[in-house]
């Protein structure tokens, strides 16, 4: 055994997993088998009880190996793989012995399923430490035995809720869910784990109502309900793990042994669908651009942040900064505009970090700066105020007065290019482009803009500094709209040329979000703003040509911007868009979906032959987390080469014939894939 | 007298301060926070250079114990930088700078982060005794009997809540109210309730302009509660008021022809008020310019009845022992509990006997130039929260001192509990 280490004290075996070159644990083919071998030995020692422990300092599992998972080819293959998993799990579960997962850190998916296959849990209680079974980010469901063991300890609505949604919990909520025994500090993690040994609590198993909802007359009611949730956030077709697990449950829940039989039938045939194999594709894009950031020890880790202008981009990055442990300073020279941010911070943080001391801390290091008085020390500072570029080139003459020599200069920019402010500067390869979302603490991507005289060090700082506040960088040129902006609005403006043809817009976004956008084209124009809109098409128009649809011009006029308006394609009611629904015998035209996707899959080739982005992987990253394009697609380069680069660019072809220029195919089509 | 080292004023800052509504949006920790924040980022050094921390406070909440070290490590100075909470009463703001200072001129400190909070509308309500007697009765009782007979003891009477705030502003030894204190002293010198209402309303009126004329500007910094609101103004100035409005309140605390009324009384307000204290050393170290010099400080002990009168007997030495003439000090703050306490006062100084009897000298002291004398408002019109107005009164005098190109200010206040503290300050002129 090169992973797993026996050792043992006082007639208590304790089984450490510690993997071979490797900063973290997970579960590879190799370690399973060792950890069948480790069972033999334990099974002949029978000692008075297992504790299965973690060799790593920052983790107990952190679940299957996913590039080795990536390479599987056949469902026969992965049934190879997951029954030695399960055989191996049942014997520990059988052991005549008390067994204890000490849990030291992050315990997911098949790291869970091990822990839920002893008898106990103990975990340390640090509430940055994730527990759950995220699996069906990936497109599959628990295949280690999880689905059963779940039920089992936490009934039906925890378990569910964790395995359908993949979200992830901290120990507390863990224990008060009920699969895990206790959560105690660092300090007490052995002591507790002897505990549980000598005394011998029962095990805990769900109770009442959550056991009762397991039982054969409920089952089918409450599979039902479960799939009409699931059916709001993701459909069958596209994601077909979630309702996997349901019909499982549904169909064998009543008997433990058939389920755990048919767990790995279910999760064999989804490891080779499409589905999965893109998501695991965009976990690696995930960790790629992770990657991108990595700092060295050696290099220091930023503390201060600066952010100019306290709109609801500066505010909202501002309180991002602070939720992530950066000291913050917001500068306005309007109180209002600081106190309205301060209150959306105080909501950002009771939200995430709910203790409300940890709220507090947060509420500290976030601090309105009506004087400036931050620049001067901040490792990092961001400009978000309006969109005026001598405004913006004033400012920064300013802040390169006063901020340290070696604090990245850095503006939020979406329309001006990097050039254009850095101009003003002393120093104008100091600056650079990061380029946030809206909401910043739902959208993962930050493109880091780098300019023609941008340092390369600056921009390698700038992508770390994403890294570091948890935000997916993704280096782009400074060329009108960058990437994300340059590439939805032709997507956007179709979807406007649409509505002025008649099309219904409650069609036109479920075309859409059909197709697997988060987020109908007509909704998400509103939801950003439509003067907005206007304003960016008209910057990218200016660079690009096109032209700027007279429907879109009128709104504005009529000061219907949109959700913040109240109206603007729709009318906003409490924040939901009131759509009305077609009449039944509306024929919806089978080109709409083409037309609006090809005319983001066209742009997305055009940015990549005109160098936007380094690579495909870089596109597809940005694009599924800029824009939500549909995961399960894989990203666009990756939709153009899954389905064939011929037959995509024939289909272009034919809405080019039939629609005009808008369609022409972009360079790039004839390199792509080769 | 700071004679071992000199001790210098580099900067300050304070909260606007902010009528109490029970309970108000800042905790006494949270008014010290938001006061400090923007003041120390402000400057050339960091939070952690600090040396010590030192924070008074009257009432700090149950939660807040050793509040100065709660809002050091808050502000970021860090864990190894110390702090501390000093007390005393009504001029716990200016015992910590008057702290900050020996330790500096001592040698043991070069820069010393000193000033006071108060959130009085965060002051407790409390069980009275006899409801917590019960309690403990009610928590022994374990047979559902004893309960019973527990539950049949409760009188009604017992579950009256005690006000604290109440209780802080009554002198335990003498039983006197602050309030009548003040009436004591307006009877001994015969000040009239139309001279405390004229002085009440010159309190607003100069408030009001002072507002007007944005002459808090670089002392007030605007605060910010979670709730979207932001503060950055006093807000207990009230404009327009007039002699006759004034003189339709009734008296609060000699009911029913007393003089002291609401209208001619310190506030009951939330705030706080920081100041740097640093060494010639901390001066050079991070390259500080001083705005002024503390020279003197100086506590004495009265009558708790006539506690009002503590400024006298606090900077009447201070006077002496500096050689200096009333109106040699060119600019005077004396923190207004009361406006007859303020105007008693200078009575007391006016008064020949007053001042044979009660201060050493042997002819009265003199008049007190009323337009050297709270010049933008006081306690009356900005309120009082008694652990910051100390050090408020020091700032605001060094901000006077500038504004007018002046030397020497003297700020004073008087304490409930009889006693008097002052502090002499000096501006350095900009080189």
């Amino acid at each position: 055994m090169k992973n797993w280490t026996i050792e043992h004290q006082d007639g208590v075996c304790l089984l450490t997993l510690d993997k071979l070159d490797s900063s973290q644990n997970v579960l590879s083919s190799t370690i399973i088998e060792e950890l069948s071998v480790a069972v033999d030995e334990i099974e002949a020692e029978k000692p008075r009880a297992l504790i299965i422990a973690s060799g790593k300092n920052n983790g107990f599992i952190a679940g299957a190996d996913v590039s080795e998972f990536a390479k599987v080819e056949s469902a026969e293959q992965a049934a190879q793989f997951v029954g030695g998993a399960h055989k191996v799990l049942d014997r520990i579960e059988a052991f005549s012995f008390p067994t204890v997962a000490m849990i030291n850190g992050h315990c997911l998916g098949g790291g869970l399923e091990l822990a839920l296959a002893c008898d106990y849990r103990v975990a340390c209680n640090d509430p940055s430490i994730r527990l759950g079974l995220p699996e069906v980010m990936l497109g599959i469901h628990p295949g280690f035995g999880g689905t059963v063991r779940l039920l089992e300890q936490c009934g039906v609505p925890g378990a569910m809720d964790l395995m359908l949604s993949g979200r992830t919990v901290i120990p507390k909520v863990a224990t008060k869910m009920g699969f895990i025994d206790q959560a105690v500090p660092m300090r007490q993690l052995r002591r507790t784990v002897d505990f549980m040994l000598s005394k011998r609590p029962p095990v805990r198993r769900a109770k009442g109502w959550q056991k009762w909802l397991n039982s054969g007359l409920t089952r089918g009611l409450m599979a039902s309900v479960l799939q009409k949730k699931v059916a709001k956030r993701a459909s069958k077709e596209n994601y077909p793990a979630p309702y996997a697990v349901i019909q499982l449950w549904k169909e064998y829940g009543g008997d433990r042994n058939l389920m755990l039989r048919e767990e790995q039938r279910s999760v064999c045939k989804l490891v080779t669908t499409p589905t999965s194999r893109n998501l695991v594709k965009v976990f690696f894009l995930q960790e790629h651009m992770k990657g991108l950031g990595k700092t060295d020890p050696s290099e220091g880790k930023f503390k201060r942040l600066h952010v100019v202008g306290a709109g609801v981009m500066g505010g909202d990055i501002a309180s991002w900064g602070a939720l992530k442990g950066l000291d913050v300073t917001i500068q306005d020279n309007n109180p209002e505009a600081l106190a309205r941010a301060s209150n959306r911070a105080y909501e950002l943080f009771k939200k995430k970090l709910r203790d409300p001391r940890l709220v507090q801390r947060a509420m500290d290091r976030f601090q309105p700066d009506t004087d400036g008085s931050g620049a001067k020390r901040a490792d990092v500072i961001i400009e978000a105020i309006f969109e005026n570029a001598d405004a913006k080139s004033g400012l920064f003459q300013e802040l390169e007065k006063i901020a340290r020599p070696d604090a990245i200069l850095a503006s939020n920019t979406s329309s001006i290019p990097i050039e254009t402010l850095s101009e003003a500067l002393q120093t104008p390869s100091r600056m650079v482009g990061l380029h946030f979302f809206n909401p910043v603490a739902k959208m993962q991507l930050v493109e880091i803009v780098n300019g023609k005289k941008t340092d390369k060090e600056v921009s390698k700082r700038a992508t770390q500094f994403a890294n570091q506040i948890g935000r997916l960088p993704l280096p782009v040129k400074s060329s009108p709209g960058f990437l994300v902006n340059r590439i939805l609005m032709p997507y956007l403006m179709e979807a406007v040329e649409m509505h002025k043809e008649g099309v219904p817009d409650a069609v036109i976004d479920k075309v859409a979000t059909n197709f697997g956008m988060p987020m109908g084209p007509i909704t998400l124009a509103d939801t950003v703003g439509l003067d907005i809109c206007k304003n960016v098409a008209s910057n990218l128009n200016a660079s690009f040509g096109g032209e700027m649809p007279e429907t879109l011009l009128s709104k504005v006029e009529a000061g219907h911007l949109g959700k913040k308006s109240g109206q603007g394609f729709y009318i906003w009611e409490k924040g939901k868009p009131q759509k009305v629904k077609p009449s039944s015998d509306y024929q919806v035209a089978p080109d709409l979906e083409d037309r609006m996707v090809f005319r983001f899959l066209n742009e997305t080739v055009a940015c990549l032959s005109e160098g936007i982005v380094d690579s495909h992987t870089l596109a597809d990253g940005g694009l599924i987390f800029g824009t939500g394009f549909a995961p399960f697609r894989g990203g666009p380069v990756n939709y153009i080469l899954d389905e064939g680069v011929e037959k995509m660019h024939g289909k272009l072809e034919t809405l080019h014939q039939k629609y005009g220029d808008r369609f022409k195919p972009a360079p790039g089509w004839e390199s792509l894939g080769s | 007298m700071y004679d071992a080292r000199p001790v210098y004023i580099v900067d300050g800052s304070r909260t606007p301060f902010l009528k109490a509504s029970a309970p108000g949006p800042f905790a006494a920790a949270d008014l010290a926070l938001q006061a400090g924040r923007p003041l120390l980022a402000r400057q050339t050094f960091n939070a952690e250079d600090l040396d010590e921390v030192i924070l008074g406070c009257v009432g700090p909440e149950p939660d807040e114990a050793n509040i100065g070290r709660i809002v050091s490590l808050r502000l970021g100075c860090g864990e190894s930088t110390p702090a501390w909470t000093v007390a005393r009463n009504c001029a716990s703001g200016m015992q910590a700078l008057d702290s900050a200072a020996t330790n500096i001129a001592l040698g043991r400190s070069e820069l010393v982060l000193a000033g006071g909070t108060e959130s009085m509308s965060h002051a407790p309500v409390l069980f009275s005794d006899k409801f917590v007697t019960w309690l403990s009765e009610w928590a022994r009782a374990k047979s559902i009997g004893k309960k019973l007979s527990a539950l049949g003891r409760l009188k009604p009477s017992s579950l009256a809540p005690v006000i604290g705030l109440l209780k802080g502003l009554k002198d335990p030894v003498v039983g006197f109210s602050m309030g009548q204190t003040t009436e004591k002293i307006a009877w001994n010198f015969g000040i009239t309730r139309e001279q405390m209402d004229f002085f009440a309303i010159r309190s607003h009126d100069r408030l009001a302009a002072a507002i007007d004329n944005n002459l808090f500007e670089g002392e007030l910094v605007p605060i910010y509660d979670n709730r979207g609101n932001s503060y950055t103004e006093d807000d207990g100035v009230r404009r327009g008021s007039t002699i006759e409005k004034l003189a339709k309140l009734r008296p609060v605390f000699d009911k029913p022809a007393g003089r002291v009324t609401a209208g001619n009384s310190a506030q009951i307000t939330d705030g706080a008020s920081w100041l740097i204290l640093a060494s010639e050393e901390a001066l050079k170290k991070y390259n500080l310019t001083p705005r002024g010099k503390i020279v003197d400080a100086n506590w004495a002990g009265l009558d708790p009845t006539q506690m009002g009168l503590g400024p006298v007997h606090a900077s009447t030495p201070i006077l002496k022992n500096n050689k200096l003439k009333l109106d040699d000090v060119d600019y005077w703050e004396i923190n207004e509990a009361f406006a007859g306490q303020v105007l008693g006062c200078l009575a007391a100084w006016e008064s020949e006997e007053y001042c044979k009897e009660n201060l050493e000298l042997d002819n009265a002291m003199g008049s007190l130039n009323q337009e050297r004398l709270n010049l933008d408002g006081g306690g009356i019109s900005m309120g009082h929260p008694v652990g910051a107005s100390g050090a408020r009164i020091v700032l605001h005098a060094l901000h006077v001192l500038e504004r007018n190109n002046w030397d020497k200010a003297m700020a004073t206040l008087c304490i409930g509990g009889g006693q008097g503290g002052a502090m002499l300050i000096e501006r350095i002129s900009k080189p």
